[in-house]
């Protein structure tokens, strides 16, 4: 028989103002095998910790309940609070009376009622608990990044700079992602290429990260410590190991049709193909849907241009295994399209532009040479028109329901931008909020406000018009309490931003959370915000929320350093609540092996004993060490040979019957 | 291919050509039009409140007439269409309006919205299909024809479900089909002052004039319309700019006039 | 009944949740009857949810609505002005002695082409 004490946390009044504890801790004592109980105000306290560290000693407790918040809070700290006094630590356990309880009742009798049911089912479960020892795995030291934008840049060159090799796993032919593709910088106005272009550099030049380019995460097995990775290298046709860059074979080639990606579709590139000036790596790359050689099997202008024989029409996509101790995740954003929004006239006319598409062609190396000349005439606008909230904070199926925290700001920019180039141009800026919570950002948008004039007016657009030439826009003055007419040359839409497409599938394959919008999930989302439930993965950059640039490589940073806190250690302590097979019921049929994710499961010929009866059989036997705790074989077998330990099936029912008793 | 048809008041009277040519249309393209038993006039208006049940009744007995002869119902007015779509929407969707009309109507067997409404554009592009028509031109209308949608085929957007109702090109599909050129202008879905020619014609004009002008700036010959009152604002403020019904126009290409 | 349980009504009728307007003015932007009209979309909005329906009940505002729902397509946040201006328009001509058309207006305005449709869509707008 178990000897246990209950402690009831009244967590301040999150839990005492809807349970009544004195009453959970005296209803305790009622329920088997326990000794003592008590409540107490904060029993994550120091104190409160003393309180079951006292009465584990006192009372010889051998199994301990704390009714208390989530285990995911304080699980950990209770447990370690029992094992400083040598109690096995997995003979703990929590009952969450708060966040099941008491934050979601408001009548105290039935939140009463709720938290002693809750309590006598965690004491249920802990008379049959078992001492359990956990065991040791080694950490592999090298760390994966997926995506290869400044967010995944700033986290490798962290990680590599604390000695430990990193991969990046770039899909497009470079590293630099958007930051690469923008003009200027808020609110300092720096040029975006000439402080991420150093940043590329060195992670290209760092001997301990390797840049796997046009390349893709195709699989992910394994854990915290020890993943294992299938990166697929896209055929470039063009070997990377001869290539120079030198370029020539993009300026030979005849087939220039192709919208280049780098310029949002603005210009055109050749088949062949070197996506900027600062590509890192700066390899050519051959596009096969627009390659003559592909489409019709002659040209070859390419390959006879190469001086270094570096094409390669022959190249095969290739396939590398590599192992890792922890992945970054770091895949970034995109524009949202804006076919569904037809009121503004995106898609019909040329001279409605995103955002993104003015920083091109405000760069010096976008389509216009840093010119400001609207794409349908290559004029000067005079009027400009910029309309903020396009796709964020709506309800509409085409809409985002968030903030994409960062157009207050570039649009600002923008506008600034503009009227210092050109002054003569007048610059509408229609606003729902201006958000600028960030150093520096307010005084940037007064700024543009104040020095530079631009227009302000607070509403929203209706309409885009073309008309005779100019975009008739319909807007509404609020302050006015005004419907405003503008004949613009140019408007500019903020589109909201949208997780890259692949974040999805790629927080699939790690198993790790996404939210509605398909941002990945931190574990706190104030106290473990660069982590992700699933251990080992962390998470860096706008894959995780809209943010900036500064914003992104903080938590970058942030990302890289937990990755460095894992990879620091030999070992890590492994869950000791893994499988087990009873070797006596098991009839190696294999359902657990086909469930298994992890592939913890292997079938072993075995002699057993049988009740006296010896025979060889064909047994399953898991592998601790990679053994997750999932329990799906526990679920899969159908004789009841696999078992959980530390939520075996008895367990689990001694729990349900409480409840139900 | 069968179908119920429903053609409104205005199309027996003022707006006959949008009705004849319809019907002679369906017959050269092998559709057969059977008129609802009994129709009444649908109100011209959808009344968008939801405690408006007796305005709504009479959609309700048309659809429930076709949903009796097992078909799919057909209307080729702008604002019937506009009316019957969103009355059906309300009864498989909105429980107030559905027991209210329902307990009213005490049909047989309760309406709940089973009936397809399909606009005679929809029938041409989703069940005879836009290449079938045409195969079946014999005249190829060789005009630039600027289509003038208004507010009731596209809006609201979710119910009508016909087309994207800011940026619509099921109309400039059926211009391409008879073999005329789309003149496309973003006035297009924009209200052409509705009923409030019967009180003041002043609103009509102002908007017409400026939707209009566009279809003028940008080369339209012929404006084209689904709805007798669109047609009737437009007319009287368009100039010398011909506004014709599509069925009209469709006769036309497919010899039929 | 009082002011504020008539605005309770009015969103009753019509479906609409205020609340859920993000003040954007993107209604009132996209109104081809803006100049026609007293109060625009997003006043509509802003008056019933904060108490001063009475204005609108003493405009003709309701009645230059054209019910084209460009405010509705448009709306981000799906809240649906016009159907909140037609509970408006309803809420005055179901008064006693309210009909904003009389049939002699109709013959004053009647001309040969005027299609049945205008008439029936008129009086269904303007009167009980």
């Amino acid at each position: 028989m178990q000897r246990i004490g209950v402690f009831i946390c009244w967590c301040g009044s999150n839990i005492a103002a809807t349970v009544d504890v004195k009453k959970v801790a005296a209803a305790a004592l009622n329920e088997p095998g326990v000794v003592f109980s008590a409540d107490y105000q904060y029993m994550c306290s120091a104190s409160g910790q003393g309180l079951v560290k006292d009465a584990i000693r006192e009372k010889g407790l051998t199994g301990v309940v704390v009714c208390s918040c989530s285990p995911r809070m304080h699980e950990a700290t209770f447990r370690k609070a029992a094992e400083s006094c040598g109690l096995n630590p997995y003979m703990v356990e929590i009952a969450n009376i708060r966040e099941h309880c008491s934050w979601i009742h408001k009548d105290v009798a039935e939140g009463t009622e709720k938290a002693v049911i809750l309590m006598r089912a965690a004491v249920a479960k802990v008379n049959l608990n078992q001492s359990l020892v956990a065991g040791k795995s080694d950490v592999v030291k090298r760390a994966l990044v997926i995506g290869g934008g400044i967010a995944g840049i700033q986290t490798a060159l962290d990680i590599a700079e604390a000695g430990y090799e990193v991969d990046i796993v770039e899909k497009k032919p470079t590293i630099g992602g958007k930051m690469a593709q923008l003009d200027k910088t808020f609110p300092t106005l720096d040029c975006s290429a000439c402080i991420l272009t150093p940043k590329m550099v060195d992670a290209a030049a760092h001997d301990k990260i390797k840049i796997y380019s046009y390349s893709e995460v195709e699989s992910v097995s394994g854990f915290v410590g020890n993943f294992t990775a299938k990166i697929r290298k896209k055929a470039r046709f063009v070997k990377e190991d001869l290539c120079t860059g030198c370029g020539l074979c993009t300026e030979k080639c005849p087939s220039r049709k192709t919208p280049n990606e780098f310029n949002e579709g603005m210009n055109t590139r050749s088949a062949i193909y070197i996506p900027f000036a600062q590509a890192v790596p700066k390899y050519a790359v051959i596009d096969p849907a627009a390659c003559l050689h592909f489409k019709t099997g002659k040209c070859g202008l390419c390959e006879r241009t190469c001086d270094a024989k570096a094409v390669d029409y022959n190249q095969k996509d290739e396939t590398i295994e590599r192992k890792y101790g922890a992945i970054v995740v770091a895949t970034g954003y995109n524009v949202i399209k804006l076919d569904n929004f037809g009121e503004y006239g995106y898609t019909e006319n040329p001279d409605v532009i995103t955002s993104l598409e003015l920083e091109r062609i405000m760069n010096a190396a976008g389509p216009t040479g840093g010119a400001l000349l609207r794409p349908s005439d290559k004029t000067h606008p005079q009027k400009i028109v910029f309309v903020q909230c396009v796709g964020s904070r709506g309800q509409r199926p085409c809409d985002k329901p968030y903030c994409s925290k960062i157009c207050c700001m570039y649009t600002a920019k923008h506008a600034m931008l503009i009227r210092e180039k050109y002054p003569d141009t007048e610059v509408y800026v229609f606003y729902i909020d201006v958000r600028t919570p960030g150093k520096n950002f307010e005084e940037f948008y007064r700024r543009a406000v104040e020095q530079y004039g631009v227009h302000y007016v607070k509403g929203q657009v209706g309409k885009v018009a073309e008309n005779a030439g100019k975009l008739r826009v319909y807007g509404s003055d609020l302050l006015m309490n005004e419907q405003i007419v503008i004949d613009a040359d140019l408007v500019v839409l903020a589109a909201a931003i949208e997780p890259d497409e692949s974040a999805k599938k790629i927080a699939t394959m790690l198993t790790t959370g996404i939210d509605t919008n398909n941002f990945l999930t931190e574990a706190h989302p104030k106290l473990r915000p660069v982590e992700s439930a699933t251990a080992g993965i962390f998470l860096s950059g706008v894959c995780q929320g809209p943010k900036d640039i500064p914003e992104t490589v903080s938590q970058a940073s942030a990302a890289a350093v937990k990755v460095i806190g894992l990879l620091a250690k030999d070992q890590i302590t492994c869950n000791p609540c893994v499988a087990r097979s009873d070797e006596l019921l098991c009839n190696g049929c294999s359902s657990c092996e086909k469930v298994c994710p992890y592939g913890a499961i292997t079938y072993i010929d075995k002699e057993v004993n049988d009740h006296g009866k010896r025979e060889v059989r064909r047994i399953a036997s898991v592998n601790e060490a990679v053994c997750q705790g999932c329990g799906a074989c526990t679920v899969a077998c159908p004789s009841g040979a696999m078992d959980l330990k530390g939520f075996t099936n008895k367990q689990i029912m001694a729990e349900v019957d409480a409840i139900c008793r | 291919m069968k179908y119920s048809y429903y053609p409104g008041c205005t199309l027996k009277t003022k707006a006959k050509e949008l009705d004849v040519y319809a019907r002679k249309c369906a017959e050269k393209l092998g559709v057969e039009l059977t008129e609802v038993d009994d129709w009444q006039c649908c109100g011209g208006v959808y009344t968008t409140s939801r405690d408006e049940i007796v305005t709504k009744l009479s959609s309700v007995r048309a659809l429930n007439n076709a949903k009796e002869r097992g078909q799919s119902l057909v209307t080729v007015c702008s604002a019937c269409h506009n009316v019957i779509k969103r009355v059906n929407y309300d009864m498989a969707n909105d429980a107030f309006v559905n027991a209210g009309a329902n307990n009213y109507l005490q049909l047989a067997t309760p309406y709940n919205g089973e009936t397809k409404v399909i606009h005679f554009l929809e029938l041409l592009r989703d069940e005879i299909g836009f290449e079938n028509v045409k195969k079946a031109v014999v005249n190829p209308v060789k005009r630039r024809i600027s289509a003038y949608y208004g507010c009731l085929l596209l809006r609201p957007g979710n119910v009508m479900a016909m087309d994207d109702p800011e940026n619509p090109r099921i109309m400039e599909d059926f211009i391409s089909a008879i073999g005329g050129t789309p003149v496309v202008s973003p006035y297009r879905n924009e209200c052409c002052g509705a009923y409030l020619a019967v009180t003041d014609p002043a609103v009509p004009a102002r908007h017409c004039g400026y939707i209009t002008d566009s279809f003028k700036a940008k080369g339209a010959e012929t404006v084209i319309t689904a709805c007798p009152l669109c047609m009737y604002n437009l007319k009287r403020n368009s100039g010398d700019l011909p506004v014709v019904y599509f069925s009209e126009i469709l006769a036309e290409a497919l010899g039929v006039k | 009944m009082d002011l504020s349980e008539q605005a309770e009504n009015i969103k009753r009728i019509s479906g609409v949740d205020t609340k859920k307007c993000l003040r954007c003015g993107k209604c009132t932007a996209s109104c081809p009857n803006y100049e026609d009209m007293e109060y625009h979309p997003h006043q509509f909005v802003y008056f019933i949810e904060n108490g001063y329906l009475d204005r609108l009940l003493k405009s003709d505002a309701a009645f230059r609505c054209m019910t084209c729902f460009a405010c509705v397509e448009r709306c981000p946040r799906d809240v649906k002005p016009a159907k909140l201006i037609e509970a408006v328009r309803l809420t005055l001509v179901r008064q006693k002695d309210s009909n904003r058309l009389k049939p002699y207006d109709i013959i004053e305005n009647l001309n040969a082409d005027l299609p049945q449709q205008a008439i029936v869509s008129a009086m269904r707008k303007y009167t009980k």
